[in-house]
């Protein structure tokens, strides 16, 4: 028996919640029915003002058009006004005499626009601007007219001034406070903004407070309560908006600013009753902004889809990045400083419109704005919403350029041949068109058209032409937060819940926590996470790994393996040589390759030929396939080198002898360097250890050489080789439980803060250094070498022969039906 | 139509695929977890992947080489711009050997 769900209100919040809820297939708990007092699908209300600038067609903003609610089985009472709900019934009425009936009831009802006391408001040619049909009549009116006039300067007056300077009219803003968008932006900004908008042609009025509107039947100009008059053709009046909460409070719910809820966005005076968007209030607070819809929306389905019953909301970190009348601005948490300990930096050039600043409160950014500067933004916004520690040189935050971003095009400038992935030859083009065809979160995109799914480099971009594509219409797929798609948990619930209920195998975690849906995908990150959980009480199913750790060979295009043995610290014998040769010959390698790893690759091998290649080797994996340790390069070091001042080999060696095959979330790549000349490239490494003067090692963790470049962090200095060997393991330990499915250490190292890491891992901060230094210790006492494990009787098998050819009736019994 | 019988069902790993040559066809076989069995052509049309080592489950199938997936009951890739895969009818006899029907 489904439940029934109404909701009250189909602009962005109520549709939004509807989406996510269906996402998480919730279509399938719920029997959804939604009111909405505008005869429409769901539109995009932000572009209201590209529609008034004549940049945007009406039909191009929808959401969801009609047909969508159709597809989805949702019941839509378009243009129905719900005139009351009778919470003791359980019943909501419609205007219409409609009648729904609900278990669970969201009020999703949005505000309305907020109409200052002033006389004359009834004359033709007075607007607000809140709806698509608010949008058509301003339309309509401005034709033969000159001169209009915009009563509130906050981001949606300038917005529709923007709309109105489009359509060749002469805007005059009037605002009643001293500076513009007074909400977002601190004075110095407001009067940067206003010099930008006036040499575009705007007319600004400040403390200026309209007391009526002048006129015969149809608007001629705004008195001012100083006396003052302003001659014009048309008014729109954009002076902020007031939740609608009237219907909530005949219903008897808790009401203040807005619709009261708690962090479960349900009212206080019913648990079924809930309430999210703009007329909702939680902890005191109304938001007016897309994104804490967008985050309220996607908590609430969690909780009613039950995919996570308990998910709470607490409240949403505002950071926006906008475009006023195409100036771009960024704004996020604070906009002043709220005390002597807050420390605030700014930069101002008033000349290029450009204004930044940024408040630091213990370390960290607290609030920020960022006019006119649109390539600092995205790594400002990435650092308030991670609450990263801050540079000491504060002038890296504001001028924080992605590599590159200052001298090159921006993305959205680009023409739409420009190949945006290089793996598998995506197009600006071809992402932008699967946009319009509907991929709105991140990974569809990713997985119709192919971009990203290479090496990932060029995610980033993807999501930028996202952003551009979709604009606030992009969503989330609810997947980017847990451990494996297939599985609806974040890494620490899901290491918490295989513990608790001590799941062994990947099989068993589809049957206990994913409906016992099996997702092919989600198997090989489940594997690894399981086998580092358990280590030897692991339950092992072949059928979860990927085909490179089903045979422990790298499979190459044309379906054939390469082999490659360890070789410790990449020293290796005579007699070892003779061995790789003669294997080379006998199974007949395509190619015999020194490899970046300072290892031997015999290329083009068998598959059904591998198990006689490792006997016949006589060494051990060198892993060079598997997310896991891979191989510790090193240098000569101080046994042969006039430099040397470390004995970078044997500690190599040490280190290979050691985690050899370790698995993790991504593949590990280490080197020991024997002088800071680096010749073993250690400082880009996965992990490094560089000798310096005075018996000592440098231990850097998270640099890369591949697909991005980047220097790896000190972690330590220590002494001695085993301390080197001590901190490598507690580390790799650390990432192994921390890091999340195919994320390099470098990733993983940004996103947790290496000061995090150094307090764990050093200073153990946290009192878990000896237990992970058991846990590592336990992986390696637990290590087998996998070219001596016996395999399936087929694994190995090229392709199989039938036992022979029949004509027969057929009796048997069918099991997988076309 | 002809019929092959491709020997004792436990040469197919449990949830993994093995590769077949009947005759002049090469079919990839798949056992999944849940008691299905599947047959389709044994090289991914994208680039000639061997379907038979990728990973399987939910009857659809992960290719090897670049995660192109498909749809083991119509063949449909499930992601990408990619052809269909051929299958063909396959079942379990009452001596437990796999029968295919080409």
């Amino acid at each position: 028996m489904k439940r029934k769900l109404v909701v009250i209100g189909n602009g962005m919040a109520g549709a939004r919640l509807v989406e996510e809820i269906l996402l998480r297939g919730g279509g399938e708990r719920f029997e959804i029915v939604m009111f909405g007092d505008e005869p429409y699908g769901n539109y995009n209300r932000i572009l209201l003002s590209n529609v008034l600038a004549g940049a945007h067609d009406p039909k191009d903003i929808f959401i969801n058009p009609l047909r969508w609610y159709e597809d989805n089985h949702v019941k839509l009472h378009a243009g129905v006004r719900v005139a009351s709900v009778d919470r003791a019934a359980r019943l909501v009425h419609g205007d219409n005499g409609v009648v729904e009936s609900y278990d669970d009831l969201v009020f999703a009802m949005g505000s309305s626009a907020f109409v200052p006391r002033m006389d004359g408001i009834e004359k033709n040619g007075v607007f607000v601007f809140r709806t698509l049909d608010d949008c058509d009549s301003i339309i309509k009116y401005t034709e033969g007219r000159k001169t209009a006039a915009v009563i509130g300067g906050g981001l949606l007056g300038l917005e529709a001034a923007r709309g109105l300077m489009e359509r060749g009219m002469k805007v005059h803003v009037v605002h009643l406070m001293n500076h513009l968008m007074e909400v977002q932006l601190d004075r110095m900004a407001g009067s940067i903004l206003r010099s930008t908008l006036v040499r575009m042609g705007l007319q600004v009025h400040l403390e200026k407070a309209t007391c009526e509107i002048t006129g015969n039947g149809s608007v001629t100009g705004l008195r001012f309560k100083d006396g003052g008059t302003l001659d014009c053709d048309m008014v729109v009046i954009s002076a902020g908006i007031r939740p609608n909460t009237q219907l909530a409070k005949e219903a008897g719910l808790t009401v203040a600013r807005g619709i009261v809820v708690g962090d479960d966005l349900a009212t206080p005076d019913d648990p079924n009753v809930f309430a999210i968007g703009e007329c909702s209030e939680h902890d005191g607070k109304t938001y007016g902004l897309v994104a804490p819809l967008w985050d309220q929306a996607r908590v609430l389905a969690e909780r009613l889809s039950a995919r996570r019953p308990q998910a709470t909301y607490h409240g949403s970190k505002i950071a926006t990045k906008l475009k006023v009348m195409g100036v771009d601005l960024a704004v996020m948490g604070d906009r002043e400083s709220s005390g002597p300990d807050d420390e605030e930096v700014t930069y101002a050039e008033a000349k290029r419109g450009v204004y930044k600043k940024v408040i630091v409160r213990d370390g960290r950014i607290v609030g920020a704005i960022l006019l006119g500067d649109p390539a600092a933004a995205p790594g400002l916004v990435q650092a308030f919403d991670r609450g990263v520690e801050v540079p000491d040189n504060r002038a890296e935050l504001l001028f924080q350029l992605d590599a590159g971003a200052a001298n090159t095009t921006r993305i959205e400038d680009l023409p739409d041949d420009t190949q945006i992935c290089n793996c598998n030859g995506v197009s600006k083009g071809d992402i932008l068109d699967a946009v319009k065809k509907g991929c709105r979160s991140l990974k569809v995109l990713c997985d119709t058209t192919r971009a990203g799914m290479g090496c990932g480099t060029c995610k980033k971009q993807v999501e930028t032409l996202l952003e551009f594509g979709a604009g606030d219409s992009k969503v989330e797929d609810p997947s980017v937060h847990y451990y494996v798609p297939g599985v609806p948990l974040p890494k620490p619930d899901l290491v918490e819940e295989i513990r608790a209920r001590g799941l062994k195998s990947v099989s068993a975690v589809f049957r206990e926590l994913a409906d016992g849906k099996e997702d092919p995908g989600s198997k090989p990150g489940l594997a690894s996470l399981l086998k580092t959980l358990w280590g030897k009480d692991y339950v092992d199913e072949r059928d979860a790994r990927f085909i490179n750790d089903r045979v422990h060979a790298n499979i190459q295009r044309d379906a054939t393996f390469s082999v490659i043995p360890r070789i410790y610290g990449g020293v290796t014998t005579a007699d070892q040589l003779r061995a790789i040769a003669d294997a080379a010959d006998k199974y007949d390698a395509k190619m015999v390759k020194i490899t970046g790893g300072q290892r031997i690759d015999l290329l083009g091998i068998k598959k059904e030929d591998l198990p006689n290649v490792w006997r016949d080797l006589g060494m051990p994996s060198g892993h060079a396939y598997s997310k896991a340790f891979r191989t510790c390069k090193t240098c000569v070091g101080s046994e042969f080198c006039r430099y040397g001042v470390g004995h970078s080999t044997e500690l190599g060696i040490k280190i290979e002898e050691r985690f050899q095959g370790i698995e993790s979330p991504h593949k590990m790549k280490l080197a020991t360097a024997g002088c800071p000349r680096n010749c073993s490239e250690a400082t880009t490494k996965d992990i490094g250890a560089v000798a310096i003067e005075g018996g000592l090692w440098e231990i850097y963790v998270g640099g890369a050489a591949g697909s991005r470049v980047r220097k790896g962090d000190i972690l330590c200095t220590v002494g001695s080789q085993e301390e080197v060997l001590l901190y490598t393991g507690r580390f790799m330990q650390y990432y192994r439980e921390n890091g999340k499915y195919l994320e390099r250490t470098y990733d993983f190292i940004e996103r947790v803060g290496i000061d995090k890491v150094r307090a764990v891992v050093v200073d153990d901060a946290e009192g878990i250094a000896e237990r992970l230094d058991a846990a590592m210790q336990a992986s390696v006492d637990a290590y087998v070498d996998p070219w001596k494990e016996t395999p399936h009787e087929t694994q190995f098998s090229e392709s199989l022969e039938p036992q022979g050819q029949l004509v027969q009736l057929r009796t048997a019994r069918a099991v997988g039906e076309r | 139509m002809t019929t092959w019988n491709l020997g004792p069902v436990d040469r197919i790993a449990l949830g993994e695929g093995r590769a077949y040559r009947a005759g002049e066809h090469e079919v990839a076989v798949f056992r999944t977890r849940t008691g299905g069995l599947f047959a389709t052509q044994a090289r991914c049309p994208h680039k000639q992947g061997p379907l038979a080592d990728g990973i399987v489950g939910a009857h659809q199938v992960i290719c090897p080489l670049h995660a192109y997936t498909f749809d083991l009951h119509t063949g449909c890739p499930k992601n990408g711009t990619c052809e269909a895969l051929r299958t063909y009818e396959v079942e379990v006899n009452s001596a437990g050997d796999v029968l295919l029907h080409l």
